[in-house]
């Protein structure tokens, strides 16, 4: 395996709602934004990756980027669809298999929260029928035990989604780009307890396509590159807490997003003291929250501290969600891990404007978590 | 409430005060409910205790979509996990409370409810003082 695979082309379509442009027209928009970016052609790209989850096959775009006979591989991985892509593409160009590869997410959601069919996961009707199957009563029942355990309160879940809007505000992709106050936050309605509705990301539209090359063709092109450390992709190992669960184990157990954290660590021969900018799955306020310390950023608990001193803000130790995160953005399934990488690509390069981290950030973490219980995480270096 | 047919059969015991059916893997791990398909032959039925503590609970304010199908008008209701203990969590509903009643940890204890003016369904309520 030859482990020297970059990134370098990065292309994003705009998140939020876009009327009038399918969610695969800006999945080509955005290919189109990443092969610019990386200087090369649409014919230049050997393999191609790419999915959504509610806006059709990524293979179609062909028709608008061009008959070239790309082998060209759906990928239909709910959540962990970017992931799953950028893994494969990765993959492809470590195996010797081709020098330039694509990954590619795009997605367009009906307003509201999402909607999953029971026997889609495996489940009997009656888990639906009775209003068990929503993945909003998933994150607010795994952070309301993470409070009482840990001392998390109800201001640091606000803080979280103030840091967000106050990001996106910045940030020219994000959905969100007006701040809101904390106490705004704090007072809204409740969606599902302890969780207001500014906590919590919405569906949204947007897509995100990233250009890989090898070693050789970066030295070749001669690209503004960021390599790629690592990819780990897990799903649940036994006795998990997952999204669509009707009973737990008592005896407890690990978390993907452990397993794939330790992975990637492993795997990029770093730590999370190493890491310089974090992008971590923010659904909601908690999921922030609880997923630093998953990722092994800190301790269970020290969320608390971390967002009263600011540590996770642009300026701070470790910045986390530079861009608002899903918060800010929205969440278009397929796009929305891919962004991630994307908006770690951004700082690396030293790109990201009034909200580029200070200070020439070396190392970027992204880390994205769905149903029905995995992670995927991802780590750049300059 | 005799007249209301289970939301879906198995899922409790039919006895005087009955239990949750949970399932009980090769190896001694329990689950609810009990799987179907294949996965149900490689599992042995287990009546779970009435009794237990409260592991997290959260509100549902706002009618969920589809395939949600509960009474109209919507009525705002608590969800919950509850730790049998020695056995499994299990989601449910949570009945006869209001958030500021609940705390993690409480004992709780099982009950069959009316879901619709049709259905019954399993909830467990904080366990009564005697």
């Amino acid at each position: 395996m030859n482990d020297d695979v970059h990134i370098i082309g990065a292309g994003i379509h705009p998140f939020g709602r876009t009327d009038g442009r399918s969610g695969r027209d800006q999945g080509v928009y955005a290919v189109r934004e990443a092969l610019t970016d990386a200087g090369i052609e649409w014919g230049d790209v050997e393999f191609a990756y790419g999915g959504s989850a509610a806006a059709g096959s990524a293979d179609i775009m062909v028709n608008e980027l061009g008959l070239t006979s790309v082998p060209f591989i759906n990928v239909a991985n709910g959540c962990a669809t970017g992931g799953s892509a950028l893994t494969a593409a990765r993959n492809a160009i470590a195996a010797g298999a081709c020098d330039i590869a694509l990954a590619v997410g795009f997605d367009k959601h009906p307003r509201g929260a999402f909607n999953a069919k029971p026997s889609d996961y495996g489940l009997p009707e009656w888990y639906g029928e009775t209003g068990m199957m929503l993945t909003t009563q998933f994150f607010a029942l795994k952070i309301q035990r993470y409070m009482a355990l840990h001392g998390i309160s109800r201001r640091t879940l606000g803080l979280v989604a103030e840091k967000a809007f106050r990001n996106g505000t910045l940030c020219e992709h994000a959905w969100r780009r007006s701040p809101v106050d904390l106490d705004t936050i704090l007072s809204a309605p409740i969606v599902n307890d302890p969780l207001t509705k500014y906590m919590f990301c919405s569906p949204a539209e947007g897509a995100v396509a990233l250009v890989l090359a090898s070693g050789k063709k970066v030295r070749e092109l001669g690209s503004d590159a960021i390599r790629i450390a690592s990819v780990a992709f897990r799903t649940r190992p036994e006795g998990s807490f997952e999204v669509f669960a009707p009973s737990i184990s008592i005896t407890g157990g690990g978390k993907p997003t452990e397993v794939a954290s330790r992975a990637a660590f492993e795997m990029a021969g770093i730590g999370p003291e190493d890491i310089s900018v974090a992008q971590l799955q923010d659904t909601e306020s908690g999921a922030e929250i609880m997923h630093m310390a998953e990722n092994g950023f800190c301790d269970d608990g020290e969320q608390e501290q971390w967002l009263a001193e600011g540590w996770s803000e642009l300026g701070g130790r470790m910045p986390v969600n530079t861009d608002g995160g899903c918060l800010a953005c929205g969440e278009p399934i397929g796009a929305s891990g891919l962004r991630q990488v994307y908006e770690n690509t951004v700082q690396l390069r030293g790109r990201g404007g009034a909200r580029q981290v200070p200070n020439g950030p070396k190392v970027g973490y992204s880390h994205v978590y769905g149903a029905p219980g995995l992670s995927a995480v991802a780590i750049l270096e300059r | 409430m005799s007249a209301l047919t289970p939301i879906a059969p198995g899922l409790w015991t039919d006895e005087a005060e009955p239990r949750l059916i949970g399932a009980r893997r090769a190896d001694g791990e329990i689950v609810f409910p009990v799987p179907s398909g294949d996965a149900a032959a490689l599992v042995e039925p287990v009546a779970l205790s009435r009794k237990g503590t409260l592991w997290s609970w959260t509100t549902q304010g706002f009618e969920p979509k589809e395939p949600y199908n509960g009474p109209q008008l919507f009525q705002p209701f608590l969800i919950g996990y509850v730790e049998l203990p020695g056995e499994v969590i299990v989601e449910t509903r949570i009945v006869d409370a209001s958030p500021a009643d609940l705390a993690i940890g409480m004992p709780m204890e099982f009950a069959v409810v009316p879901f619709d003016d049709a259905r019954s369904t399993y909830a467990f309520r904080p366990e009564r003082q005697p």
